[in-house]
């Protein structure tokens, strides 16, 4: 019986799940949508990791990360619990040793995390606004009637790309159905908008920060192909696209599930697992917070979102 | 008779109630309700979209203690923006119908006492200004010791070996500094609380993770708008160190300010407004005496402190430290904020391993 290592990453889109063996090699791994429900989706994701599994391993430590981190790891009573920052960052280093700049533009969020020796000495994530990142594009994909998973090529056979005032979501919309009225070709828009993901991420994300060289691009934007050519345009470096790189957060975490180990020994299974949450608004006093509780075969296991401690 | 009420930032409310229920006997004190979402949420619908968030929570307890009988308001201003506070929240209360008085004790930082002394007139033309001073002189030894044993719990708290004691222990505290009537029990019960903050057993190694706190004076003093931000620290075993209280900006801040200057002179010339050159120079002091790391915080449209933010980050860079920046809003997410805290300590103790 040889050991094993599951690290889950619960996004805002997707949820990625992987199984690790004892040198950090992925025996398998998973991509599905998390479709706004990220419980259905965990245990779909560990069904297709179980017929994929071979026999011969057990499952020695569970890791979550991601939006819903917190929630699936008290499904999965996962060992450890960490922020996807940390996992990233983890997961990358594990390949890519000497990296220095990791860019990660995801659905919702977008960070930079500067590494020096194989240690994160900086990092920066979006706050307040979400433009620029991964719904930002499918967004715009969607008005334009182009595929986003299409949007690359677009990009590529652009000449000109056209200029979009991309500051905010909902008002690039506005430049874009300016510019289209025009008459400006979808290839140069489709450019000019993954143009305006990578200017909007350097002022944003990447201001005062200095990136340097190898660079590595991930997160689910880093497979269009319009914004790593205007990257390396900008940036006058090489990217560096992993084609795992929409599992590193998962790696990560499943590394770091692995340096946590406890002994025990976990289970794929938990199709018979009852896992309700229940919201409600207490009255209490006037913060009026909104308390979650999460039961997991109808036994309390906890509570959140109380702000005077009575939860 | 006169009700008076203040906004609150912090434990402040403590002497501010003191000072003002002793020089003025014959008028009702109200305190206004702690604050909770409700505060900024009434805060929030009734002042500018764009202006920084300590003007709405502060509003928000404004009408919090309209509602619970009070017709004077207190309020403060300073070096930025915060000058005008007091004037566009009595119009926006006027406008709301409600008849009141918002008076400003301070403007642009300096405490003026022939205007102070009108404007206390203007309250209670009776008052005796003996008894206001000595008062007054109480007040700001009870800021003081407040500060000094706020001090002392921040660098240790994170290391108590029981849970809870020192937070048990404040709360006695407090309830103890707001039963003090003379200067002498004042003294009394600081030495006995201090004493008994000192007895509690911690856990301090020497390989702990020590960070600095820099930051815009209210949203760094008021911790429910930094969404308890010292205290989730603490839970992870940090050791903060935070330069701005009470007394730092009512005694410290007028002298300081040169040493500051001379101090961080290759990093700024001329007084950037508020706190934003103090916490150039912090940054940098932090810095040389080794800190594990540095949080910025301030409110949002924080015009000195968006002013100090690319100069500190050219700063920690010189010095090859972390720091993270936060701009609290209204509407921000307390799960980002944690996320971001998080990555941050898991940052600091990687490179501690190292």
């Amino acid at each position: 019986m040889k050991n094993c290592y599951l690290g889950v990453d619960i996004g805002s889109i997707s949820t990625k799940g992987v199984i690790i063996d004892e040198d950090n090699n992925v025996i398998t791994s998973s991509y599905i949508w998390t479709e706004g429900n990220p419980v259905h989706a965990v245990k779909k994701l560990l069904n297709i990791l179980k017929e994929k599994l071979p026999n011969n391993y057990q499952l020695k430590g569970i890791g979550t990360t991601g939006s819903a981190r917190k929630l699936i790891g008290l499904m999965l009573k996962a060992n450890i619990v960490k922020n996807e920052i940390t996992a990233h960052a983890i997961g990358t280093l594990n390949f890519y040793p000497n990296i220095r700049t990791i860019l990660e533009i995801g659905g919702q969020d977008s960070k930079i995390i500067l590494i020096k020796n194989g240690i994160i000495t900086n990092y920066a994530m979006n706050t307040l606004c979400a433009a620029g990142t991964g719904s930002f594009l499918s967004s715009q994909a969607k008005r334009l009637g182009v595929k986003v998973e299409e949007f690359g090529d677009y990009a590529l056979k652009s000449k000109n790309p056209v200029k979009i005032a991309a500051r905010c979501t909902v008002f690039a919309e506005s430049d874009l159905v300016h510019k289209a009225g025009v008459g400006y070709l979808k290839e140069d828009i489709i450019a000019g908008l993954c143009k305006s993901v990578v200017l909007n991420y350097l002022n944003n994300i990447g201001k005062g920060k200095k990136i340097i060289g190898p660079i590595i691009f991930q997160g689910g934007v880093s497979k269009n192909k319009g914004v790593v050519k205007y990257f390396k345009e900008v940036l006058k470096e090489d990217i560096i696209v992993d084609p795992n790189g929409h599992l590193m957060g998962a790696i990560g975490i499943a590394i770091l599930a692995k340096r946590n180990k406890t002994g025990h020994n976990y289970s794929l299974e938990i199709n018979n697992l009852k896992f309700v949450t229940k919201a409600f608004e207490c009255n209490k006093c006037p913060n009026v917070c909104e308390i979650l509780k999460i039961y997991r075969n109808d036994e309390l296991v906890d509570s959140w979102g109380s702000k005077c401690g009575k939860y | 008779m006169t009700k008076i009420a203040f906004p609150h930032m912090g434990d402040y409310y403590i002497p501010a109630n003191y000072l003002l229920s002793h020089i003025f006997p014959n008028t009702k004190v109200i305190k206004a309700p702690k604050i909770t979402s409700k505060t900024i949420e009434l805060g929030t619908k009734n002042s500018p979209e764009f202006i920084c968030t300590p003007f709405k929570y502060t509003l928000g307890t404004m009408i919090e203690s309209i509602n619970k009988g009070a017709d004077t308001l207190i309020q403060m201003g300073g070096g930025c923006r915060y000058g005008y506070y007091a004037e566009l929240q009595e119009k926006i209360l006027k406008d709301l119908g409600y008849n009141c008085k918002v008076i400003n004790l301070v403007t642009e930082g300096t405490t003026n006492f022939k205007r102070i002394n009108n404007l206390l007139k203007k309250i209670d033309p009776k008052f005796s200004k003996i008894k206001a001073i000595y008062h007054g002189f109480i007040t700001f030894k009870m800021v003081k010791y407040m500060d000094q044993i706020d001090n002392y719990i921040r660098e240790n708290i994170g290391f108590e070996i029981e849970k809870g004691s020192f937070e048990n222990l404040k709360e006695a505290m407090l309830i103890a500094f707001s039963r003090v009537k003379s200067y002498r029990k004042l003294k009394k019960t600081y030495q006995r609380y201090m004493h008994k903050f000192k007895n509690i057993k911690v856990h301090k190694p020497d390989n702990r993770i020590r960070i600095g706190i820099i930051g815009e004076l209210y949203t760094i003093m008021e911790p429910f708008s930094n969404y308890f931000l010292e205290k989730q620290l603490a839970q992870h075993h940090i050791e903060i160190k935070r330069f701005t209280n009470v007394h730092y900006l009512l005694f410290e801040k007028a002298h300081k300010y040169k040493k500051y200057q001379q101090y961080a002179k290759e990093y700024f010339k001329y007084n950037m407004g508020a706190d934003a050159s103090d916490n150039i120079a912090r940054a940098k002091y932090l810095c040389e005496k080794d800190y594990d790391g540095i949080i910025h915080i301030k409110s949002s449209f924080c015009t000195p402190e968006i002013g100090a933010m690319p100069i500190i980050s050219n700063i920690v860079s010189t010095y090859q430290k972390p720091v993270l920046f936060f701009s609290f809003d209204s509407a921000t997410s307390e799960t980002g904020i944690k996320t971001r805290l998080e990555a941050f300590y898991d940052m600091l103790e990687m490179r501690k391993e190292k």
